[in-house]
């Protein structure tokens, strides 16, 4: 069971798109827009080897935030979310490694697999880190509207644990 | 100078900012005191032209007025059953101060978004290379151990040696066996070497092509390659080393002039030896230093040869064994002249890349105008020949079924008009210019096979006109 608001975990799985934010090494915040893919623990997104600069940063400060803000991109649901977490780059191999996020990813995108069928016109595309992030905070603002203070939830351990890396 | 593998340009933040003022809300963003970000959406008040932006506050928050706030804009549209499309963001530095009424000012100083209707995604793609090579760079020296991006095999011969080409080659090759029988000569063994041999030369040009533009920097300062032009990339997206490759062309070459050698034992003639020798010299300098061909606009002029006459009479006299009809010389030029129209169109969206790169290609050369009319009058000289041809007797009657895709070229020729500016555009009607020149060699021997079953079937029947 996770210790997430169901709420926040509807958002997670309804989101095309969410606003990643890493902290760059001059701590100026950095913002991309990623497909979030929620596994029920941790939140899991691909990124191609072309787009690798947040990468970079995650692996300098694992501290990152994740921005569910678009009603369009949230199937129409006018909740809004930010989730604080850790998170680690898993790229031992980024020709397979992110495979295993397929099923998630061509869930919310199915165009994906066709993509995928046609890897010789984009490689480098197919050439994937996984990012893997641990929840520890969630402010939560239901109906949206960022004029109320939002909703407070913390990993209830205080400090989520580490996954070696 | 720009590095145009740098990735996507910082923006100018008046520019970040008209562009955030279009979206319907915007995502403030900071850095809190634990290190972690912080993101709330609020709805802001901007000032493009002075550069500022003005909102309230998201409550519960004490936002840091010493540091770098970030504004961002994101949007994509949900295409069910698909994804989504339309994407698009954006995000404006700068810094807040507060200002009378609870209101937070802002002023941004720096800005940096991608919108996929100003740079299309395979663009986007491109110019991010550099970044992928310094990332996997780094990675292996984390790792201890090389990482490089992968094909499966199949993939990569088929990617780095642009194998799906070889059409045109099997065109030209084919016609000429087929008008070799028509006229009593065709020896199976030999066509199927002079297939072979023709499609390693093909090959090892294509591949030659792409090494020496890598050494040139033809393919590199090129960020608007299509499945149609810019070259394999093999090289550039370190799929292959420049050095593997240059392997393969000598492979491919190996085989090609074995082929050819086998084929002066088998069937010697001083017209198969010279036919060879320019062949292989055309293929090799089409790019490869000191003659460069196609950097110097003779590109489209060698690709005519080479893949018009030279396959076509090549195939002819391997077996006759050596005499050189007019009839073959003839069928040769609309091929020719089709071949050389699918370089030439393919150079429209390389134009900018070559051109930094000093590849003078016509396209570079030439204004709008006068490459489309040229297109237009080549590919209709193209079907002139045939249908004259034809009618001086020197084609089979059938062979004007190869009339029928003229209307293709009208699609090119418009095609080129409405998207000469617009790489991904093009691409579709790139790909109609091949199957442009594909049907009308199709179709050419087409009509020389059903030449050939009639001259078997029924002798009598005329072929030619004035025969």
């Amino acid at each position: 069971m996770s210790w997430m608001p169901r709420p926040v975990e509807e958002l997670l799985e309804a989101a095309l798109v969410t606003e990643l934010t890493v902290v760059r090494h001059d701590g100026r915040p950095m913002t991309y827009p990623l497909i979030p893919l929620w596994d029920g623990q941790k939140v899991l997104m691909t990124s191609s080897i072309l787009f690798s600069r947040k990468l970079e940063h995650i692996k300098a400060d694992q501290r990152v935030s994740l921005s569910l803000s678009d009603p369009v991109a949230l199937g129409g649901r006018p909740d809004r979310a930010t989730i604080q977490g850790d998170a680690r780059v898993i790229d031992g191999d980024p020709h397979t490694d992110w495979e295993r996020v397929l099923p998630l990813w061509a869930a919310k995108e199915p165009v994906i697999l066709q993509f995928l069928k046609a890897r010789v016109a984009f490689p480098l595309f197919f050439e994937r880190s996984v990012i893997q992030v641990v929840p520890r905070r969630v402010l939560y603002w239901p109906g949206g509207d960022t004029t109320q203070p939002p909703q407070r939830f913390e990993h209830p351990a205080g400090e989520p644990e580490k996954e070696a890396a | 100078m720009v590095d145009l593998r740098a990735g996507v340009q910082m923006i100018e933040p008046a520019a970040g900012l008209a562009r955030l003022a279009q979206f319907p809300f915007q995502l403030l963003t900071w850095v809190a005191e634990d290190g972690y970000p912080v993101s709330a959406a609020i709805e802001a008040d901007v000032d493009a032209a002075a550069g500022t932006v003005s909102f309230l506050p998201p409550a519960g928050f004490a936002l840091p007025l010493d540091g770098e706030l970030s504004l961002t804009g994101s949007h994509i549209r949900p295409q069910p059953g698909v994804g989504y499309d339309e994407r698009r963001h954006v995000t404006v530095w700068g810094r807040a101060s507060a200002t009378a009424a609870e209101r937070i000012s802002f002023r941004a100083h720096a800005a940096w978004g991608w919108d996929e209707s100003d740079i299309p995604f395979p663009e986007y793609v491109e110019r991010q290379v550099g970044q992928s090579r310094r990332y996997l760079a780094r990675l292996s020296g984390e790792l201890g151990r090389t990482v490089r991006p992968r094909l499966s095999l199949g993939w990569l011969i088929l990617r780095s040696t642009r194998l799906p080409f070889l059409s045109a080659t099997f065109v030209p090759v084919l016609v000429g066996i087929a008008i070799a029988a028509l006229h009593g000569f065709f020896e199976p063994l030999t066509a199927l070497i002079t297939l072979v041999g023709a499609a390693a030369a093909h090959l090892a040009i294509n591949v030659t092509n792409d090494v020496f533009d890598a050494r040139l920097g033809a393919d590199e300062k090129n960020v608007n390659p299509t499945q149609y032009s810019g070259g394999s990339r093999v090289i550039q997206y370190g799929l292959v080393s420049l050095r593997a490759m240059a392997l393969i062309a000598a492979g491919c070459y190996a085989v090609t002039i074995a082929a050819g050698l086998l084929l002066l034992w088998l069937r010697p003639s001083p017209e198969l030896l010279g036919i060879g020798v320019v062949g292989v010299l055309i293929g090799l300098f089409y790019t490869a230093p000191p003659l460069k061909l196609v950097y110097r606009g003779l590109g489209e002029i060698a690709v005519a040869l080479g893949f018009g006459p030279l396959m076509l009479l090549g195939a002819y006299v391997v077996q006759s064994g050596g005499p050189i009809a007019v009839e073959p010389i003839v069928a040769s030029l609309p091929i020719a002249l089709l071949v050389a129209l699918i370089l030439y169109a393919n150079e429209v969206p390389d134009r900018s890349g070559d051109e930094r790169a000093g590849k003078l290609t016509l396209p570079v050369r030439l204004p709008k105008p006068t490459v489309i009319s040229l297109y237009y009058a080549l590919a209709l000289a193209a079907f002139a020949i045939i249908g004259g041809g034809v009618l001086a007797g020197v084609l089979p009657i059938p062979a004007l079924v190869a009339l029928l895709p003229l209307p293709l070229a009208l699609r090119v020729r418009d095609g080129l008009t409405a998207h000469y500016d617009q790489p991904y555009a093009l691409m579709g009607y790139l790909g109609v210019n091949v199957k442009l020149h594909l049907y009308v060699g199709g179709l050419l021997l087409a009509a020389y096979l059903a030449v050939l079953a009639v001259a078997a079937l029924a002798p009598g029947v005329p072929l030619f006109l004035w025969r």
